[in-house]
């Protein structure tokens, strides 16, 4: 004990002129703690109001949905359950607004009953949503009659109806601000849904029937009796439960993902430790041997240093998880627009023992690397100054290597991976990149050394010389601002390479209108309104809405109940929208099989083709027979081709292909594809469309652009978010290995400066040595980045990632520039004072 | 009168690449207790490799060293750590104080490593007796180098050593500074009664010493009694 306190004392005191540098090492950590703090700290609210906001969001005890109307004794079914209950029938569809005369895709919600029964559909005025359905009233939602200069009092056309707008809905139950941004919603009171005239055969509603128990408690039970009744219909079941269950799962995986990006912030942080504490514990070699001299103990030395890691690792942590508790008031707002209920803001004590616990622990790991060769410091050196044992290979460095690769790959098993082989080649990566790093470190200073440019000018050798001479910080620098790169530029290139990937264009002869829910008997009329607008048809689909019932005689209940039968459930409970044709299209090429099977031409075996990709995860093979359901008539077909479908095209691609001659008379729906070169143009042919034809649905593909851009700087803006601790992490880490640095160059600045070497030419050689460690740093880290952003491109996004020259610029400037300047900065200070003085003053 | 210190054959080679120097050949010597002894040579002849290894701080290559009684080369790092805080004090050329700590810290230190009672206030009796009371709080930066000597020695003596082992402690001063550290050195010595193994090529203060041996390429070329 008496020991342990001589150990404290003597941390205490050793660590008196450089608090402010041991603090240094440690801030790196703090915002990776910070970040980890806030994200859990989110998640845990997150859970806890999803617990107690699962009823209002969905609104009822129970809610049954359909893609099909409610067979008559399924209707007899929920009747019988009682309670309070309301019905709604949704679709997409356009409307008119008179005011502006403009037309816009929207959800028409046709409610009858009190739903919901738990929160409310929020309205200005507040009265409206419990009075809309008295009368042929319309809700619209706020933002469209912003966008449509409309008000409450006006009017909106849902079909062939007229209804007076009697107020805006700010919120309603599971609505977000995306779902709102793609199909704004609109309801209507359902007594008026068949005089709009939308329904049509082929037309894609879903059904809902929302139920209001009278004791809550009763929906397991009720559940356990009709469930497979209704699952054999094939109608989606919601309770309080699975909608906790599923909100639960769904956000958890964002706050794993989000930990996850907080974690590798952290990690750069530790970095950061690192690379200070080495460079500290090269500055304290002749006090350990002094101390080894006079008698302390390889562990005793040891631990004096440890002390100091661990005291400011715990404040760097606690600091970092007070600044997490902090910043969580933000994440609401960062993430308001994808989340369907309020998050509540309190501070979660087990996030703040978690990030603790974790900064401390990585600081501690992270700091015994360098720390470790402390225990056997020769005292030897006492006498030759520069003295190192001869003997570097230390197996207790090997144990903490284990413990380090053992924390990162339980971290990033149970913060964001989920499994552990992904997490292990995560972690394999990550040592990988350090070896890479450690590796072109080393190589540039033997390369430096071996053809080293003799006939330069002083400065430029003298700065050259810096990367490989004794104390040199290339090969420190060199990984922890390479991995900082790599890190901040593969989020960046990442999230390029999402947004490249939805940012189609309706260039060339590409299609930017798709009209659809176009029957059939409309087909000729809409093409001649089309053609008279002087717009091209370019691709004109029928489409037919199935089911699937077996599979080579399984049905989905063998597939339930015979675990050897090996096609999917889900498989069975999709609906199938289906095309006929007799030919292959643009986005289409043959993968296996023969086309010509698909025609009808004397044949009695109906040949369909499937996409290649589906098949494989439907587990079917060509020759195979499936038994579709197409809206009551069973139809027995055979698998006679497999298409490689290009999904990204702006097309109607389809699953599914029958050949021409069998599903003509089937209740169908028809696409259209136009283009329209006018905004004009295209608001004109819209209005004649839903004024000619309500039931048609238009999409603009334009709109669907900005919009998908809109959602997509939302993302963005969440990367910016996380990335951002990366980044000033990125330049902690930065400044700190910068400015300790100082240390191992300032002798030489003073003995130059004694010399007489000018202010300037120390400056040069100071700037020439960080813009060839930052340049290399930043190139390497370059590297890898585009490495791993091709990785994640091929393997995860199954994408080609074609990096730009700018941004790749971009990175290399700033973080040169940036470790140039600080080095510049930091060596400032030495240059403006007298040589004496320095030396005097800095330890 | 027994003996404290026997070095026994004592070499030591340092491989470089293909080739071996020997920087020690065969040295062999006893020092009774309470003696005043002095190592003398030019640069390069192996002085202050053999007060490293006569310390413990290195290991020969083959010969043995015994300091008080204990086999150098049958202890491990820690124990021979352990034994130099009981017995030996240093002296360096450079004054080897730890720079973050202060004068007086610099001087407790060996003491508190010994839990040694009473540890600030008899490394202030240290520092009154070399004259440096007044600055006990001040740190090496702070100091003349008679000064950083003169704490060096108040360490040095800190924890009643057998021996004291001094490498050139005059080496870093100037002529009237050495003059009083080296007067420091002696009376200190005498009113303590340590042993005093002193490694110098300033061979007037070499002759304030008992015996003295000279060394050549390693090897001991002459061994001198002084007489007082």
């Amino acid at each position: 004990m008496k020991d342990f306190t001589w150990l404290l004392k003597m941390a205490w005191r050793d660590s008196r002129r450089s608090r402010s540098r041991l603090f240094l090492f440690i801030s790196s950590i703090i915002l990776g703690v910070a970040a980890l703090v806030a994200i859990q700290t989110f998640s845990d609210n997150l859970q806890q109001d999803i617990d107690e906001q699962a009823r209002t969001i969905i609104g009822a005890d129970l809610v049954l949905n359909s893609n099909r109307q409610f067979p008559p004794d399924i209707v007899a079914i929920m009747d019988s359950i009682g309670g309070e209950q309301s019905s709604q029938v949704s679709f997409a569809s356009m409307v008119f607004f008179p005011k502006s005369q403009g037309t816009r895709l929207v959800e028409v919600r046709a409610i009858k009953g009190n739903f919901p029964y738990y929160g409310e559909i929020d309205t200005d005025p507040s009265q409206a949503s419990r009075q809309f359905q008295d009368s042929k009233q319309a809700l619209v939602d706020r933002t469209l009659l912003l966008q449509f200069s409309s008000n409450t009092g006006d009017s909106i056309r849902v079909g062939d109806l007229g209804f007076g707008i009697s107020g805006s809905v700010l919120d309603a139950p599971s609505q977000t601000g995306i779902t709102a941004t793609v199909a704004p919603p609109v309801y209507i009171p359902l007594q008026y849904l068949e005089s709009t005239g939308l329904i049509k055969k082929g037309s894609r509603i879903r059904y809902s029937r929302f139920i209001k128990f009278d004791d809550p408690s009763q929906v397991g039970a009720v559940m356990e009796a009709v469930r497979p009744r209704l699952e054999k219909e094939d109608i989606d079941i919601d309770t309080v439960q699975s909608t906790k269950e599923d909100l639960g799962e769904t956000f958890g995986n964002l706050t794993k993902f989000l930990s996850f990006v907080a974690f590798a912030a952290l990690l750069l942080g530790c970095i950061g430790v690192a690379s200070s504490v080495h460079i500290y514990v090269k500055e304290k070699l002749d006090t350990v041997a002094v101390l080894r001299c006079i008698g302390a103990k390889g562990p005793q030395a040891l631990w004096i240093y440890l002390c100091q890691i661990i005291a400011m690792g715990l404040l760097g942590s606690v600091i970092g998880a007070a600044g997490g508790s902090a910043l969580q008031l933000l994440l609401p707002t960062v993430f308001s627009d994808f989340l369907p209920l309020d998050v509540s803001l309190s501070i979660s004590w087990q996030a703040i023992f978690n990030g603790i616990v974790i900064g401390l622990t990585i600081s501690i790991l992270f700091a015994l690397v360098p720390l470790i060769k402390v225990r056997r410091i020769s005292p030897l050196r006492v006498l030759r100054s520069g003295y190192e044992s001869a003997d570097d290979r230390d197996p207790l460095l090997w144990s903490i290597y284990v413990c380090i690769f053992g924390f990162v790959l339980a971290f990033s098993y149970w913060q964001g991976i989920g499994d552990w082989g992904d997490a292990f080649v995560f972690t394999l990566a990550l040592l990988a990149a350090f070896a890479i790093l450690s590796l072109v470190a080393k190589l540039i200073t033997w390369a430096i050394r071996k053809f080293f440019p003799t006939n330069w000018n002083f400065i430029w050798r003298q700065s050259l010389a810096n990367l490989y001479r004794p104390q040199n910080q290339t090969l420190i620098l060199i990984v922890s601002i390479g991995l900082g790169t790599a890190l901040i530029a593969t989020l960046y290139f990442v999230q390029q390479l999402l947004i490249s990937q939805v940012s189609f264009s309706s260039r060339g002869d590409q299609p930017n209108m798709v009209l659809f829910d176009i029957q059939t008997e409309q087909t000729a009329a809409v093409s001649q309104l089309a053609t008279a607008h002087d717009l091209p048809l370019i691709q004109e689909v029928p489409i037919v809405t199935m089911q699937l019932i077996e599979v080579n005689g399984h049905t989905k209940s063998d597939a339930v109940e015979d675990t050897t039968i090996a096609y999917p459930k889900w498989a069975f409970n999709r609906e199938y929208r289906v095309t006929y044709r007799n030919h292959l299209i643009d986005s289409e090429e043959l993968a296996e099989g023969t086309w010509d099977s698909t025609s009808m031409e004397n044949r009695d075996t109906i040949f369909i083709s499937m996409d290649q990709g589906f098949a494989e995860n439907m587990k079917v093979s060509l020759g195979d027979e499936l038994l579709f359901n197409v809206q009551g008539a069973p139809i027995k077909t055979v698998i006679g081709s497999f298409r490689k479908v290009e999904w990204n095209r702006v097309q109607t691609n389809f699953l599914v292909v029958f050949p021409k001659g069998i599903l003509e008379e089937a209740p169908q729906f028809h696409v259209l594809m136009t283009k329209v070169n006018s905004p004009e143009k295209s608001a004109d042919f819209q209005r004649e469309v839903v004024s000619q034809f309500p039931n048609i649905s238009i999409i603009d593909l334009n709109l669907i652009l900005s919009t998908v851009n809109e959602i997509l700087d939302k993302v963005a803006f969440v990367i910016r978010f996380m990335a951002l601790f990366s980044i000033l992490t990125g330049l902690i880490v930065l400044i700190s290995s910068v400015i300790i640095s100082k240390f191992q160059r300032i002798k030489e600045s003073v003995l130059l400066r004694t010399l007489g070497a000018q202010k300037k030419q120390i400056m040069a050689i100071n700037a020439l040595e960080y813009f060839f460690l930052g340049s290399l740093a930043s190139t390497v880290g370059l590297l890898l980045a585009l490495a791993s952003t091709w990785a994640l491109a091929y393997f995860s996004f199954d994408s080609t990632f074609v990096p730009s020259l700018w941004p790749l610029l971009m990175v290399y400037v700033i973080i040169t520039g940036v470790t140039m300047l600080i080095g510049l900065l930091n060596s400032k200070g030495v240059l403006s004072k007298p040589p004496l003085e320095v030396l005097r003053s800095e330890i | 009168m027994s003996s404290i210190l026997d070095v026994h054959n004592l070499t030591k080679t340092y491989k470089n690449g293909s080739n071996t120097l020997t920087v020690l050949d065969e040295v062999s010597f006893t020092i009774e207790k309470g003696a005043t002894f002095a190592i003398v040579g030019p640069s390069g002849s192996g002085k202050t490799t053999l007060l490293g290894l006569c310390a413990g701080l290195d290991r020969p290559t083959t010969g043995w060293v015994s300091l008080d009684g204990h086999e150098l080369h049958k202890l491990n790092e820690d124990q021979r750590a352990a034994l130099r805080n009981q017995t030996v004090g240093f002296i360096f050329q450079n004054f080897q104080l730890i720079p973050t700590l202060t004068a007086l810290e610099n001087v407790m230190v060996p003491m508190e490593l010994n839990k040694t009672a009473g540890a600030k206030s008899k490394a202030m009796d240290l520092l009154a007796k070399v004259g440096l009371a007044e600055r006990h709080h001040h740190y090496p930066t702070q100091l003349s180098g008679g000064e950083q000597q003169r704490v060096s020695l108040a360490r040095a003596f800190s924890n009643h050593p057998k021996i004291l082992f001094a490498d050139e402690p005059t080496g870093n001063l100037d002529e009237e500074t050495s003059e009083k550290v080296v007067n420091l050195i002696f009376d200190l010595n005498k009113e303590a009664g340590t042993t005093l193994v002193l490694v110098t090529h300033d061979l007037e203060l070499a002759q304030r010493t008992q015996r003295v041996i000279r060394l050549k390429g390693g090897k001991i070329v002459a061994d001198q009694l002084n007489v007082a």
